[in-house]
């Protein structure tokens, strides 16, 4: 593991760092207010969480909306090959609960609500028990809220409807949270990691974060490494760092990289030739139309068969549909079960032009964004893995029924 | 037309009923045209709107165009 910024300080094995410690290393955190928003919109960070969206922008949306907002510091982490969240709560958890009290105090919230995946043991303890060393009026403020361990507990109407209702499950849109959301009530909802970036630009400045980057892009950025490597593990690098310094900084690829998942199940496949000089900035990926997502990168080697991994890739998404909207239900069962056929090299009529088809039909059509993900993820892997998936048809399954 | 995908139980009388902007994908589910509805079919989409037995579509005003 590299510790740059938000993983810089004691080494891992010492575990969860105390407040005491924090804060003799970071200095007492500032107050947040309007200027700090301002201050994150410079430094350009970008939400950690998967859609990379600006941070600034998102907070002055909940700041400027009457009545008392609330905070969601999300670690749901439901992405099965991501452990960034995880491991940043674990270790680090004042920095993250320090990232919390500032947003909360720059969009004029008075509730905190630290959600963590309820199977995520270490980070649940490590939160629970940072939040009864801060002081009583701090620790007041916030509590920890165990996230059910489903893929869609994490997307932000979810994590609102948790909290209202019991029920982890998307909501439709509008009104989005920061318009109604806990209550009612204008709610932030923004990833761990984010705030535990923020608590750190409060103390040292937008510039100082600009310069952590390389390549133009700015800060750090933490990592989840995974597939054929020979240390998979969490990294934090320098955002604008390329797949292959992240692949050595994991020590390296095993055997031959065939392609690199990027961005996790809601990500996609790319070509490993295409990734090794890929920059991870999670800002200008945005500006491109590709996605770092929640910052998983694995990789597939040449000996495994690319069509399995997509098909168990895909079952998995359909099985997390919340089953409420109709496209995304029966639409990813559908999909999802003709890549298995084609994996197994037994496609029905058909099966392939179906693939290409049915993943346009599903595309927008539910609540909140898991079709749109699963499906993304398909075209990249029916892109990427074309032949393979031509020859896995054969005659019958790219007949046009 | 919006619709709430969270409602929608696949009943199929929209796309009966406004066959100009919603027909059904594989599944059942109404694929619905994107952009305003012209004024001389609001009365058909009022009724497709009208006529859902789950109440999952709605009628929203858009911006005239200057």
């Amino acid at each position: 593991m590299t510790h740059l910024a938000l993983l810089a300080g004691p080494a891992p094995a010492a575990g969860a760092e105390s407040f005491a410690d924090h804060t003799r290393r970071l200095g007492a955190r500032p107050w947040g207010n309007r200027g700090l928003i301002d201050t994150i919109e410079r430094a350009g960070l970008v939400g950690r969480g998967g859609a990379s969206f600006p941070v600034g922008v998102k907070w002055r949306s909940v700041a400027e909306r009457r009545g008392g907002a609330v905070v969601i510091a999300n670690g749901a982490e439901g992405e099965p090959l991501s452990r960034k969240d995880q491991t940043l709560m674990a270790l680090r958890p004042h920095l993250v609960i320090d990232g919390a009290m500032l947003a909360a105090e720059a969009v004029g919230a008075k509730r905190i609500l630290l959600y963590v995946g309820e199977a995520h043991g270490s980070a649940v303890m490590a939160l629970s028990r940072a939040l009864a060393q801060r002081p009583a009026a701090e620790a007041g403020r916030a509590r920890v809220l165990p996230a059910p361990p489903s893929y869609v507990a994490g997307e932000e109407t979810a994590a609102v409807n948790f909290v209202n209702s019991g029920v982890a499950a998307p909501t439709a849109i509008p009104p989005r949270p920061f318009e109604q959301g806990v209550d009612g009530h204008p709610t932030l909802v923004q990833n761990v990691e984010s705030l535990a970036h923020a608590a750190l630009i409060a103390r040292r400045g937008d510039a100082w974060f600009r310069s952590l980057g390389v390549n133009g892009a700015a800060g750090t950025v933490l990592l989840t490494v995974s597939g054929a490597v020979a240390r998979p593990g969490v990294v934090e690098v320098a955002s604008g760092s390329t797949v292959d310094e992240v692949l050595a900084l994991a020590g390296g690829v095993r055997g031959t990289a065939r392609a690199v998942l990027l961005g996790g199940y809601f990500g996609g496949w790319i070509t490993a030739r295409q990734a090794g000089t890929m920059a991870l900035d999670p800002k200008g990926l945005r500006a491109a139309g590709g996605s770092l997502g929640c910052g998983v990168v694995s990789v597939l080697d040449e000996a495994a068969d690319p069509l399995d991994v997509s098909a168990r890739i895909m079952q998995h998404l359909a099985n997390e549909s919340a089953a409420q909207c109709g496209p995304c239900f029966f639409g990813l069962r559908s999909l999802s079960a003709a890549t298995t056929r084609l994996a197994g090299r037994q496609p029905d009529l058909g099966d392939l032009p179906k693939l290409h088809r049915w993943a346009a039909m599903v595309k927008g059509r539910g609540a909140c964004r898991h079709p749109d993900g699963a499906v993304a993820f398909l075209q990249s892997a029916l892109s990427v893995f074309e032949p393979e998936f031509a020859a896995a048809a054969g005659a019958r399954g790219a007949m046009v029924p | 037309m919006w619709i709430d995908r969270t409602k929608c139980d696949a009943h199929r009388l929209c796309a009966e009923l406004f066959p100009e902007s919603i027909r059904l994908d594989d599944w059942g589910y109404p694929i619905i045209a994107s952009g305003p509805i012209p004024a001389s079919l609001l009365p058909h989409a009022q009724r497709a709107v009208d006529s859902c037995p789950v109440l999952a579509l709605a009628l929203r005003r858009v911006a005239r165009r200057a």
